[in-house]
C-alpha cells in the first residue's frame, strides 16, 4: 500500500451569489461541501457526477486554481493553502492539470512548441538552448509529429489539440495529474486514443492521476479507485470493481442504469430518477438526493447522511445502507 | 459479456464475465511502449510518417497560419481596405516626399502673387501672402498626419499601459486609474482643447514647440476610452481557459500578460489606427480655431481657416477645398483600413 | 409496409468557404416511414445536422446550398418549394429539436408565449387556446406545476426541463415527423434517460417519427429502428438496428463499436480508429475511409464504393462486399 499523495479533508468551496450595488450576498453557492478524499501514489480516483455536482470546482481547490473556503489540501505532506504564491509556484511544477477544452485551453496566437516551451523556461528546467529539444521530446511521447513544433494550435483537430494539452502538463514530470473532463468534447473514435494515451502516460511516467468524468464508462476503463458526486458531496466511494459489481447508493445506481448501452438486444430495468437536479445554491435539506431518491423515508428529509465505511474501501453515504 | 443479473434495487447488473477484485487478464499480451529513443515511441497509430529529413526542426519555421500572416491574406483581399492603404501610402509620398519636387518650398512672401487662381505655374493657386497653396498642401499633410500618429501612439502607450495594469491587477490600482479615466471622459474633450489653446497663445510658445504641445495634449486625452478598451479586453481574456492553464502551469507574471496582450493586440490594433483618424480631426479642429498649429507653419486645419472669411469662401474656393478635401479623404482611407483590420483580424468569421 | 413520409434522393449540400467547397452532404439517400425512429450516426463533421437543416429549408443564412438531389416530403418535393411553403410546413408537419435548449428559447419571452406561437401560427388558434393548450403541453412531457411554468422565463428553467419545453413546442401541432438534433448530448445522462424515456413515450402516443441525430451509438440502440452511418458526407452502412450492431459490416462502424468504452465490457486497452476524419476540403475518389481503414485495398483508393445492399433492408458502401473485387494489396503499403 503506497503512501498517500494527496489528502483532501472536508473540502468546502463555497460561491457567493447575487451582486447588490455593495456586493452584499443573496446566498452561497455550495459547489464543494465536505468532501473528503484521499489519493495514493499510483492510483486513479475517477470522480463521477452530473451538472451541479462540484467535480471541476473540486478539480480547481485541490490545485489551488480556485480557493477554498474551508478545509484542508495537503499533497505530499505539505499544506498547499499555508504556502505564500511564490512557494506554490516552484510547487506547481509537480501537479498539474489537463483541462476539458481543447479549443479554449491554448493560447490560439502562440505557436504550441512555445507554449510548452516557455513552461520549462518559466521554472528553469531548461535553458534557451535545450528547451527545443525537450519539447520534441515530449511531443513524440503524446503521439504528436515533430514538424507540428511550430503550429499554431487551430491548424490542429481536436483529439490533437488535447495531446498538446498533455504533453503541456506532463513536459514538468509532474507527480500528479489532474484530469478534468479530457475526453468529453471529443469524438468517440478520438476519446480512445486520448484515454489510451492518458494509459501509457501512466505507465511510463509513474503518474497518479485525478479523472473528473460524468461518462461513467470511461471512469471504468481507467480508474481503480471511483467516487460518485452529488451536490457537492460525495455519495458513495468503492474500487472500482466494487462499484459497478455492488453500488449502494441510491444514485449510484440510478447513475449506472441510465447509461445507454450500445447493444440493442439488452433491454432493462432503468431506475428513472423524478426531477432535475436542484441549484446548488438551494440545496434539499437533509440528505441532498432526497427529493429525487425513489426509496425516500422520513429521515432523509431531515438528517444529512455521512460516508460511513463498508469495509474493504467501500465507503457510502446513505441511510439506507 | 455474462448474462445481466438483477440486485435488491432491481437494477440489471451487466458485468464482464471473469474478473471479481483484480484487474482482468489482458486479451493479449501488452506491451508498454517503448521508451523514448531517437525512432521515437510508437506514435499512435495514424500518426503522419515521420519527414524523411535526417534533423528534426531545430530552428523555428515561419508558418504562414500564423495568425498575423492569415489576416495580412484576408486583408489583401479586402478591396476597400487595399484602396485605403494606397492612398494612404499616395498620401504619405505626396506629404513627405513632394514637397522635393517644389521650387516654392521656402514658403517666401510674394506680393505679386496674392490670391491668384489655379494656373500653370501654380496648380492649386496661391494664398493670402503669395504662397503656392499645393506645396502648403503637402507641407501641412506632414504636420497633420505627423500629429496624428504621434499622438496615437502616445494614447495607445499611456491607454494600453494603465488598461492591462487596471485589468490584471485589479483592486485599487484598477480603482484609482478608471476613476482618473471617468474624470478625463466626462470633461468634453473640444472645449478643454480650445481652452489649453488658448492659455498656450496667451504663454506665447513659439510655433515650433506648438506642435508638440498639440500633440502631447491630443494623445492625452485620448488614452481614458483606450485603457477602457483595453482593461475589458483584458478582464474577458483572464477568464478563458489558456489563462487558467498558464495558472496552473505557474507560469510567471510576465508571461501570463504576453498571453493576453497577444489575444489583446488585435482589437488595440484596430482602435489605434481608428484613433489616427480623430487625432487628425481634432488637430484640424483645433488649428482651425487657431489655437493648435498656427501660421506661419502649415497645418490642414489652419489652411481652413480661408473658410471662415466671407470673400475666400466664395471667390476663392482653392484655398479651402484642398485641405479640406485632404482632410475628408485622408479620413476615409484611415476607416476604411481601420475596418479592414478588424475584419481580418477577427478570429471569429470563417474559422 | 407503412408508407414513406421523407424521402431524401441524391442530396448534395455543400458550403462555400474561403478555403474551398465543403461537400458537407455528398450524396445521401434515405427513407423514412411513418411512425418509424430512423437514426443518423456519425462524428462530428459527418454531415447529419446539415442533412437534417436541408430537409427544413434552414440553410439561407449560412453559405450552403442543395445543389442537387431531391427531398420528397409527403409526395413533394422541398428543394424547390417557395420560403413561404416551406414556413408553412415548418412546426406543422415537421419539427425540430436542437442540442441546446437554452440557447433555442427566445430569452425575453415567457415559456407560454413561445408555445403559443407556432399554434396560433399555424392552427389559427385565438391567443387563450393556445396557451391553455400550452399548459396542457407542458403536463404532457412531464412537467409539474405547469400553470407556473408557463409563467416563468426560460433561464429559470434547468437543461432537463428546457429540453422538454422543446419537445413540447415541437409536438404542439401533431407533426408527423420530428428531428432531433442531438437532443441530449448537453444533458446529464440521468436526465438524458428521462428525456429519452419521454420521446419514446411520446411517439407512441402520437404515432410519428422521428430522425434522431446523435454520435452516441448507446441512444440508437435503445432509440432506434433503423440506423444510417454517415462518414465525410456519405452513407456508409444502413440497417435495421438489431442488424447493424449484431453484424456491423463497414470497417468504420465496426470501429466506432469497438471504440466506445462501455460498462461491463473491459478491455486492458481500448479500440481505436486509427488516425483522423479527413478534411472535408478537396475529397479525393476514393473511398473516404481509406487511409484509415486496417483492411484497406487498391480499389478503395482509386475508387468510391457504392452503396449496395447485402442483406435484407441492411445496406453497406465498402469494397469489401462487393463481388468479384481481389483483395489486392501493393506491398509498398503494407
Amino acid at each position: 500500500m503506497s503512501e498517500a499523495l494527496l489528502e483532501v479533508k472536508q473540502l468546502k468551496t463555497y460561491f457567493p451569489v447575487g451582486n447588490g450595488i455593495f456586493k452584499r450576498s443573496n446566498g452561497v453557492v455550495k459547489a464543494v461541501d465536505g468532501v473528503d478524499l484521499t489519493i495514493r501514489r499510483g492510483e486513479t480516483f475517477g470522480l463521477v457526477g452530473e451538472s451541479g455536482s462540484g467535480k471541476s470546482t473540486i478539480g480547481r481547490t485541490i490545485l489551488r486554481l480556485t480557493e477554498k473556503t474551508d478545509g484542508e489540501v495537503i499533497f505530499d505532506g505539505t499544506d498547499l493553502y499555508a504556502l505564500s504564491r511564490r512557494q506554490l509556484r516552484s510547487l506547481r511544477p509537480r501537479m498539474q492539470m489537463v483541462f476539458q477544452d481543447p479549443y479554449g485551453s491554448l493560447n490560439p496566437r502562440i505557436r504550441i512548441g512555445d507554449a510548452i516551451g516557455e513552461v520549462l523556461l518559466d521554472h528553469g528546467l531548461a535553458s534557451k538552448a535545450e528547451v527545443r529539444e525537450k519539447v520534441l521530446d515530449v511531443l513524440r511521447l503524446c503521439g504528436l509529429a515533430p514538424y507540428h513544433i511550430d503550429r499554431f494550435p487551430h491548424e490542429f483537430s481536436g483529439g490533437q489539440r488535447q495531446r498538446i494539452g498533455i504533453a503541456r502538463a506532463i513536459v514538468l514530470n509532474p507527480d500528479f495529474l489532474v484530469a478534468d473532463e479530457p475526453v468529453s468534447a471529443l469524438d468517440v473514435s478520438i476519446q480512445a486514443q486520448i484515454i489510451n494515451l492518458f494509459r501509457d502516460l501512466q505507465e511510463q511516467k509513474g503518474l497518479t492521476y485525478l479523472f473528473i468524468s460524468h461518462d461513467l464508462s470511461v471512469v471504468e476503463h481507467l480508474c481503480t479507485t471511483i467516487g460518485v458526486l452529488y451536490l457537492g458531496s460525495l455519495v458513495e466511494v468503492a474500487g472500482r470493481d466494487d462499484l459497478f459489481a455492488r453500488p449502494q447508493h441510491p444514485y449510484t445506481k440510478a447513475l449506472l442504469s441510465a447509461v445507454p448501452i450500445p447493444d440493442p438486444t439488452v433491454k432493462r430495468e432503468r431506475i428513472v430518477l423524478s426531477g432535475d437536479i436542484p441549484s446548488p445554491a438551494d440545496p434539499p435539506p437533509g440528505c441532498k438526493f432526497h427529493t429525487r431518491c425513489p426509496y425516500v423515508t422520513d429521515v432523509c428529509r431531515e438528517q444529512r447522511p455521512v460516508l460511513r465505511d463498508l469495509g474493504g474501501g467501500h465507503q457510502v453515504a446513505c441511510h439506507l445502507v | 459479456m455474462s448474462a445481466p443479473t438483477r440486485d435488491k434495487g432491481n437494477t440489471v447488473v451487466l458485468h464482464v464475465a471473469e474478473s471479481t477484485a483484480e484487474m482482468p487478464a489482458a486479451a493479449e499480451p501488452y506491451t508498454p511502449p517503448k521508451t523514448v529513443t531517437a525512432e521515437g515511441v510508437r506514435p499512435y497509430p495514424g500518426a503522419p510518417a515521420a519527414p524523411r529529413e535526417p534533423s528534426l526542426p531545430r530552428r523555428r519555421i515561419a508558418n504562414p497560419q500564423s495568425p498575423w500572416s492569415t489576416a495580412y491574406r484576408r486583408l489583401k483581399r479586402n478591396k476597400m481596405a487595399v484602396f485605403g492603404l494606397m492612398f494612404l501610402f499616395a498620401m504619405f509620398l505626396f506629404s513627405f516626399v513632394g514637397p522635393f519636387f517644389s521650387p516654392y518650398t521656402e514658403g517666401r512672401v510674394n506680393v505679386a502673387l496674392i490670391h491668384k487662381p489655379p494656373s500653370a505655374s501654380h496648380w492649386l493657386g496661391t494664398d493670402d501672402l503669395g504662397r503656392d497653396v499645393l506645396t502648403r498642401l503637402m507641407q501641412a499633410g506632414r504636420i497633420s498626419l505627423l500629429v496624428g500618429i504621434v499622438s496615437m501612439v502616445l494614447s495607445v502607450l499611456v491607454g494600453a499601459i494603465l488598461g492591462v495594469l487596471a485589468g490584471y491587477y485589479r483592486g485599487l490600482v484598477d480603482h484609482l486609474i478608471m476613476r482618473a479615466a471617468d474624470v478625463l471622459m466626462s470633461i468634453p474633450e473640444i472645449p478643454i482643447l480650445i481652452v489649453i489653446g488658448a492659455i498656450l497663445s496667451d504663454l506665447k510658445i513659439s510655433s515650433e514647440y506648438r506642435i508638440y504641445v498639440v500633440m502631447l495634449l491630443i494623445g492625452f486625452l485620448a488614452w481614458p476610452s483606450l485603457a477602457r478598451l483595453v482593461r475589458s479586453q483584458i478582464l474577458s481574456l483572464r477568464e478563458r481557459p489558456f489563462m487558467l492553464a498558464a495558472e496552473a502551469l505557474g507560469l510567471r507574471d510576465r508571461r501570463k500578460l504576453r498571453h493576453l496582450l497577444l489575444n489583446a493586440a488585435p482589437t488595440l490594433i484596430v482602435v489605434a489606427t481608428l484613433g489616427v483618424a480623430r487625432a487628425i480631426l481634432s488637430e484640424s479642429v483645433l488649428s482651425f480655431l487657431g489655437l493648435g498649429v498656427v501660421p506661419p507653419t502649415p497645418s490642414w486645419g489652419n489652411m481652413l481657416q480661408a473658410a471662415n472669411t466671407l470673400i475666400d469662401f466664395q471667390l476663392r474656393p482653392w484655398l479651402w477645398i484642398p485641405p479640406g478635401v485632404a482632410i475628408f479623404l485622408t479620413v476615409i482611407a484611415i476607416n476604411l483600413v481601420g475596418d479592414g483590420l478588424r475584419d481580418a483580424l477577427d478570429p471569429r468569421t470563417n474559422r | 409496409m407503412p408508407r414513406t413520409i421523407v424521402e431524401f434522393v441524391n442530396l448534395h449540400t455543400y458550403f462555400d468557404t474561403a478555403d474551398g467547397v465543403v461537400k458537407a452532404v455528398n450524396g445521401v439517400s434515405f427513407r423514412i416511414r411513418e411512425g418509424e425512429t430512423v437514426a443518423l450516426v456519425g462524428e462530428s463533421g459527418c454531415g447529419k445536422s446539415v442533412t437534417a437543416m436541408s430537409l427544413m429549408g434552414l440553410l439561407e443564412n449560412t453559405t450552403g446550398r442543395i445543389v442537387d438531389g431531391e427531398i420528397r416530403f409527403d409526395g413533394k418535393n422541398t428543394v424547390n418549394m417557395s420560403r413561404a411553403e416551406l414556413r408553412r410546413i415548418r412546426g406543422k408537419d415537421v419539427s425540430m429539436i436542437f442540442q441546446e435548449p437554452m440557447s433555442s428559447l427566445n430569452p425575453v419571452l415567457t415559456i407560454g408565449e413561445q408555445m403559443a406561437e407556432p399554434m396560433i401560427e399555424h392552427l389559427h388558434m385565438s391567443r387563450k387556446e393556445a396557451h391553455a393548450k400550452a399548459v396542457e403541453l407542458i403536463r404532457m412531457v412531464g412537467i409539474p406545476r405547469a400553470e407556473a411554468i408557463a409563467r416563468s422565463y426560460p433561464h429559470e428553467l434547468s437543461g432537463g426541463m428546457l429540453q422538454r419545453i422543446m419537445i413540447a413546442i415541437a409536438l404542439c401541432c401533431k407533426p408527423k415527423l420530428l428531428i432531433a438534433d442531438e437532443p441530449t448530448t448537453a444533458l446529464d445522462v440521468t436526465v438524458q434517460a428521462q428525456i429519452l424515456d419521454l420521446l419514446r413515450e411520446l411517439k407512441r402516443q402520437l404515432e410519428m417519427a422521428i430522425l434522431l441525430i446523435t454520435h452516441d451509438l448507446g441512444v440508437v440502440a435503445e432509440m432506434a429502428d433503423s440506423v444510417i452511418v454517415m462518414y465525410c458526407g456519405k452513407v456508409i452502412e444502413q440497417a435495421p438496428v438489431l442488424s447493424l450492431f449484431q453484424h456491423p459490416r463497414h470497417p468504420y462502424t465496426q470501429g466506432l463499436l469497438k471504440a466506445r468504452p462501455s460498462i461491463g465490457r473491459r478491455t486492458e486497452r481500448l479500440y481505436s480508429i486509427p488516425g483522423q476524419v479527413p478534411s472535408p476540403i478537396g475529397l479525393g475518389n476514393s473511398c473516404y475511409f481509406s487511409d484509415r481503414c486496417d483492411r484497406c485495398m487498391d480499389v478503395c483508393l482509386a475508387q468510391q464504393p457504392p452503396l449496395r445492399a447485402v442483406d435484407d433492408r441492411h445496406s453497406v458502401a465498402c469494397w469489401l462486399y462487393e463481388e468479384g473485387i481481389r483483395d489486392v494489396r501493393s506491398a509498398a503499403r503494407g
